[in-house]
C-alpha cells in the first residue's frame, strides 16, 4: 500500500465524476425524493419516523454499489486496469483510492439526505444527527466495497447491473425494513444476522428512537466495517494482474 | 556500484530473452514455441498480419498473459516482476486512458502513479505533439489523438524499455513520421523499444526486424538483410516472398 498512490486515485475518480455533473445530480436528488415520497405516503402515521432512518441507510448503500460496480468494470473493460496494473500501483492502492473517493461522495449525499429527511420531511431522530451521518457514510462505503467485489464477476456492464438486485434484494427484503427481524422465519432469521445491510438498518433505527446510542450502533458500525474489509480483500484477489 | 554496472551493462545485451514461449488462448495455440531476442538500445519492428501473435507476445513481454510454458526475461528480469513496474512502459493497442478527464489530467495521473514531475507529465504531451489539446476531454478527441494519449502515458515514467502495440493506427502521415522520429530518438538516447505494426513501409524506421505468422518467428533480421536474402525490393516484397516459401515448404 502507497498513500501517495492512493491518494491521487481517490483524486482521479472524483475529477471523472465531477466532469458527470448529471450522475453527481442523480447521486444527491433521488435519495431526497423518494424520502420525500416515503413521508408523503405514510402522511399521518408514525410509520415514517420508524422507517424513514433505516431508509437513509439502504439508499447509500444501493446508489455507491451500483456506481462503483460499474465505475470498475470501465477500468476492466477499457484497459486502464490492465495499464495501471503493469505499473508500481498496487492493487490495495486501487480498491483503496475507490472506496475513498466514494466515501467522500457518500458524506456528502448523506449529509444531503439526512438535512431533507430531518429538516424537511420533519423525520425524528432521538439520538445525534452526526452517528445518522456517520451510519450513512459508513452504508456508503460498504456499499463501495461489495460493488467493487461484485464487478469482478461481471463481464459486461449488463451483467454488472443486474448484480444489484442480485446482491442487494435479498439484503433489502431481509434488513427489517420490511418486516421487522425478530419476526423473520428461523432459518431467514439467521441470514439476515449475517448479511451486512441488516446491521446499517439496525444502526439507523438505534440513532432514531435511542437518545444515546452510542454501544448498539458502535457494534453494528463493527459488523458493516468488517463486511467492509473483506470485501475489499476478496475484491482485490480479483484483479488479476495476468489473465488469459 | 561498479560492479553493479558491469552487471547491468552485461545483462542489457538484450532487452528482451524469450525461450520456448507456449501461449494457448481460449483452447487455440497463439505462440506454440517462440524463442526470440530484443537487442537494447534499438527500435525492434514486430511487423506481421493480425492474429499472427503480435499482441500475445506483447502481452507476455509485459507480463500480463497467462502463459503455458517458457521463459520471458525483461531487461534481466521475469517478466511482469514488480521491479520491472518502473521500468517498462505498455502502450495497448486501443487508447487505455480516461475519456471522461483532460489529456493533461490523464497524463499527470500516470506519472503521479510512476512517481514523475508533473513538469515531465507536460514534456510527454509535447512529445506527441498535443499541448495545444493538454485540456481537452479525452472523449473528444479523434482516435489518433486518443492513442497518442496513450503513448504520452506511457512516456511519462520515462521508461528503460517501452513496448508499444500498433502505435501508428489512424495517424496522419505526417505524425506518423513524427512519432517514429520521437521512437528513433529514445533509441538514441539509450532506451529500447519493441513496436508492432502490420503497415509495412514502417519497417524502414526500424533497426532490426521481427516476423511472425501464425505465432512462428518468420524471420529476425535487419531490414537490408532481408532485402539481401529475399531479393526483394521493399519490406512488403520481402514478407510476401518469405510467406509464399514458407507455404511452400508447409506443403
Amino acid at each position: 500500500m502507497n498513500a501517495r498512490r492512493t491518494l491521487v486515485t481517490a483524486a482521479r475518480v472524483l475529477t471523472q465524476l465531477r466532469s458527470d455533473r448529471r450522475t453527481i445530480g442523480l447521486m444527491l436528488v433521488v435519495p431526497c425524493v423518494l424520502i420525500g415520497l416515503f413521508a408523503w405516503i405514510f402522511d399521518a402515521t408514525p410509520a415514517f419516523d420508524a422507517l424513514g432512518a433505516s431508509l437513509l441507510g439502504v439508499f447509500p448503500f444501493v446508489v455507491m454499489f451500483i456506481v462503483t460496480s460499474v465505475a470498475t468494470l470501465r477500468e476492466r473493460t477499457s484497459g486502464t486496469l490492465e495499464r495501471l496494473l503493469t505499473t508500481p500501483m498496487g492493487k490495495g492502492d486501487f480498491m483503496m483510492g475507490y472506496a475513498l473517493a466514494f466515501a467522500a461522495m457518500a458524506v456528502l449525499q448523506a449529509v444531503v439526505a439526512t438535512a431533507f429527511a430531518v429538516y424537511v420531511c420533519g423525520l425524528d431522530v432521538a439520538g445525534p444527527l452526526w452517528q445518522l451521518v456517520a451510519v450513512a457514510v459508513l452504508d456508503a462505503v460498504l456499499g463501495s466495497a461489495l460493488g467493487l467485489l461484485a464487478s469482478g464477476f461481471a463481464r459486461t456492464e449488463f451483467q454488472a447491473v443486474q448484480f444489484m438486485p442480485a446482491f442487494v434484494l435479498p439484503q433489502f427484503l431481509l434488513c427489517g425494513l420490511i418486516v421487522s427481524r425478530d419476526r423473520l422465519p428461523d432459518v431467514l432469521g439467521r441470514v439476515s444476522d449475517v448479511l451486512p445491510l441488516s446491521y446499517a438498518v439496525d444502526a439507523m433505527k438505534s440513532v432514531t428512537l435511542d437518545r444515546s446510542p452510542g454501544s448498539d450502533v458502535a457494534g453494528s458500525a463493527g459488523i458493516i466495517a468488517l463486511w467492509v474489509v473483506a470485501s475489499l480483500v476478496l475484491g482485490s484477489l480479483t484483479l488479476r494482474r495476468r489473465t488469459a | 556500484m561498479k560492479v553493479g554496472e558491469a552487471y547491468f551493462h552485461h545483462m542489457m545485451k538484450n532487452a528482451v530473452e524469450i525461450d520456448h514461449l507456449r501461449v494457448v488462448r481460449g483452447g487455440r495455440v497463439v505462440l506454440p514455441d517462440l524463442s526470440v531476442r530484443v537487442p537494447a538500445g534499438q527500435v525492434v519492428g514486430l511487423l506481421g498480419p493480425s492474429g499472427s501473435g503480435k499482441s500475445t507476445l506483447i502481452r507476455a513481454v509485459v507480463g500480463v498473459q497467462v502463459i503455458q510454458a517458457g521463459d520471458v526475461r525483461v531487461l534481466g528480469e521475469p517478466a511482469g516482476s514488480v521491479s520491472l513496474r518502473h521500468r517498462v512502459g505498455y502502450v495497448t493497442q486501443s487508447p487505455s486512458v480516461y475519456e471522461d478527464l483532460t489529456v493533461r489530467a490523464n497524463v499527470r495521473y500516470f506519472a503521479a502513479i510512476l512517481g514523475a514531475s508533473p513538469s515531465s507529465a507536460e514534456e510527454a504531451i509535447d512529445a506527441v505533439d498535443l499541448g495545444s489539446h493538454a485540456d481537452t476531454l479525452v472523449g473528444r478527441l479523434s482516435g489518433g489523438q486518443r492513442s497518442r494519449v496513450s503513448l504520452a502515458a506511457a512516456l511519462v515514467g520515462d521508461p528503460e524499455l517501452l513496448v508499444l502495440d500498433e502505435p501508428t493506427v489512424g495517424l496522419d502521415p505526417v505524425l506518423r513520421r513524427d512519432l517514429w522520429n520521437l521512437f528513433n530518438r529514445l533509441a538514441a538516447q539509450g532506451r529500447s523499444l519493441l513496436v508492432s505494426s502490420h503497415v509495412m513501409d514502417e519497417a524502414a524506421r526500424c533497426d532490426r526486424l521481427l516476423l511472425l505468422r501464425e505465432g512462428q518467428v518468420l524471420a529476425d533480421a535487419t531490414l537490408p538483410e532481408l532485402l539481401d536474402r529475399t531479393g526483394a525490393l521493399d519490406a512488403e516484397g520481402a514478407f510476401l516472398n518469405l510467406i509464399d516459401r514458407a507455404e511452400e515448404a508447409a506443403r
